[in-house]
């Protein structure tokens, strides 16, 4: 539905964009991942027609962005990161107004109206002035506007940022209920969002493309290899770390058990097996019958923050930010 | 077509939804009665005067009326004219609007002559206005209604010159007030260009002369339709009209 290929969008001093290539199939929400500035906006507004392209190309439904922008538009609905609202007009007529400029009239153009309003829950504010609205309800008219003349593909730009975690839901929640219909690009910086609403998600950062793949997969990549973090505590005195980690190596199917942190009379390892997580009750029986008890016992699955903390820390050579630290620390983590 | 309709009906519906328009149509209106009221009152005072010298001096209502309250009229539209080109496309830069007309399905130019046919009919809404004061002329004389059309039609024209600049000025920056001020400056300017004749009579003069909007007000005052003139707004109006679309076309590549 949507390719981009070797897109780069280069202004007076900097690279916004830089050569990014992608895909996304028809009816698939795709996350559009990467920290503030990373280039999405200016990404999404090539794909929306707003800006030219510096050099590549891309096509949303079989049409150049380029050569046929007329068609592009036409098959598209974008929501911008503020809500292109003109304070002046109510709710319904503004609707109206956008459907019309999107080409509908007539009676379809009021079924339309009444639908969206519906389906976005703005219903109750149909006559209301937009510059009176709440931030939330703003969002929602946002979303409404671009769903508008059912396009074939939606481009939303930070579609929950500025609301509040019940809005936030019910944004995601109404994303989701359109996946169906329409192909989504959402941007984010928000993790979590994109697992909860994604299927596929893009990671951009600093204007490359650092990952592509499916939101299962990249989780899988986080839970780096069926390690396990495993903390032991002693009530009698002392615990003696190299003494644990003898016994812990001793447990059949384990690699390895790296010492990690010590808190009075606790210590934390992360043990390596082969087995892949099917070693917890023999690790946990080795650490009872030694007389110790069991704090924890857990697998280090990275967060898909920190995969993407590595990823997007991967693709910069400078490691000096607060970033890097972060990226150090989570690669430390998995090895 | 159809877009520049949906464009200029939403455009001149937010001109009625805001003060704007009844403060303009107000302010048109109070003006152009004090001017009315002036010429009228110092054209009967010499009608008084010449009957008291017992000669009488033949008048026309055309010349004596008509002719100097076109021309005054069209100083009033340089004072509003900033005042309705202002929010054209500098509101809808600062709300980001134009970015939902930028990714929709309609040219530039569509949406450029939709806002500028608002302008210009909330401009021939105020002149309708003014109209009223002439329904006294028609009750009390036989005033030629010709030349007053073309009066009209070249007031029309001049303010579409000029509303057309503004409307290039408004694409120029997001802040409304600059936009206005800045229109107000360069249409003053193209108002006493003409001045230049008054000491300097080279060839360059001429030309910056040529150039004044009040030059080629004259010949409409005084109820001509000369072609040269009318040709001259013209190519103001497409001349503002087409940067205002190269404008538009440059924001896309600088944001």
């Amino acid at each position: 539905m949507i390719t981009v290929t070797e897109l780069t969008k280069r202004y007076a001093r900097h690279t916004a964009v830089d050569r990014i290539s992608f895909e996304v199939l028809k009816g698939q929400i795709v996350g559009f991942l990467g920290p503030n500035g990373a280039g999405k906006t200016t990404t999404m507004r090539i794909l929306t027609c707003f800006l030219p392209p510096t050099s590549g190309a891309a096509t949303v439904a079989g049409f150049d962005v380029l050569q046929q922008p007329m068609e592009v538009k036409k098959r598209i609905g974008y929501l911008p990161e503020t809500p292109p609202l003109y304070p002046e007009m109510r709710t319904a007529e503004y609707l109206s107004f956008v459907g019309s400029l999107k080409g509908l009239s007539g009676a379809a153009l009021h079924t339309r109206v009444e639908y969206v309003c519906e389906r976005c829950g703005i219903a109750d504010v149909k006559n209301k002035l937009l510059g009176k609205l709440s931030k939330g309800y703003r969002q929602r008219v946002g979303l409404a506007q671009a769903i508008i003349h059912n396009p074939e593909v939606l481009i939303l730009d930070e579609p929950t940022s500025g609301l509040d975690p019940k809005q936030i839901n019910e944004t995601r929640e109404l994303i989701r209920s359109l996946a169906g219909d329409h192909t989504i690009i959402l941007s984010t910086h928000i993790l979590p969002e994109v697992e909860q609403t994604c299927e596929q998600v893009v990671i951009i950062n600093k204007g490359k493309l650092v990952a592509t793949d499916s939101v299962n997969n990249l989780q899988n990549r986080a839970r780096g290899g069926g390690s396990l973090l495993i903390e032991v505590a002693s009530r009698q005195g002392e615990l003696d770390s190299a003494q644990v980690q003898t016994r812990l190596e001793s447990v059949p199917g384990v690699s390895g058990a790296l010492f990690k942190t010590k808190r009075k009379n606790r210590l934390t390892f992360e043990v390596q097996s082969r087995k892949n997580g099917l070693i917890r009750g023999d690790l946990a029986r080795a650490v009872v019958e030694a007389g110790w008890d069991l704090n924890e016992l857990r697998s280090a699955a990275m967060s898909l923050e920190e995969v993407f903390l590595q990823l997007t820390g991967d693709s910069t050579a400078a490691p000096q930010s607060a970033e890097a630290d972060a990226v150090a620390t989570a690669t430390g983590a998995e090895s | 077509m159809r877009n520049v309709w949906i464009i200029f009906r939403k455009e001149l519906r937010s001109y009625f939804v805001s003060p704007v328009a009844y403060l303009l149509l107000a302010m048109f209106a109070v003006i152009f009665g004090f001017f009315f009221w002036n010429i009228l009152g110092f054209m009967v005072n010499r009608g008084i005067e010449s009957m008291m010298h017992g000669q009488m001096f033949p008048m026309n209502v055309n010349e004596e009326v008509l002719r100097p309250l076109l021309s005054n009229i069209g100083v009033i539209g340089l004072f509003l004219i900033p005042m309705i080109t202002m929010r054209l496309f500098a509101e809808e830069k600062r709300t980001g609007t134009i970015e939902l007309l930028a990714t929709s399905p309609i040219s530039d130019v569509q949406v450029i002559l939709g806002k500028w046919l608002a302008a210009v009919a909330l401009y021939g809404g105020m002149l309708l206005l003014g109209a009223i004061n002439f329904l006294w002329i028609f009750k009390y004389s036989q005033p030629d209604w010709k030349p007053l059309a073309i009066g009209y039609l070249g007031l029309l024209l001049q303010a579409g010159a000029l509303l057309a600049v503004g409307t290039f000025i408004s694409t120029l920056t997001k802040n409304q007030i600059i936009a206005g001020a800045v229109t107000f400056a360069v249409c003053l300017l193209l108002w006493v260009l003409e001045w230049v004749s008054g000491f300097e009579t080279a060839t360059w003069a001429r030309v910056v002369s040529y150039m004044s909007v009040i030059t080629h007000f004259e010949s409409f005052a005084k109820g001509l339709l000369d072609l040269k003139d009318a040709i001259f707004y013209v190519t103001l109006i497409f001349l503002g009209l087409f940067l205002t679309s190269r404008s538009m076309e440059s924001l896309r590549w600088r944001s």
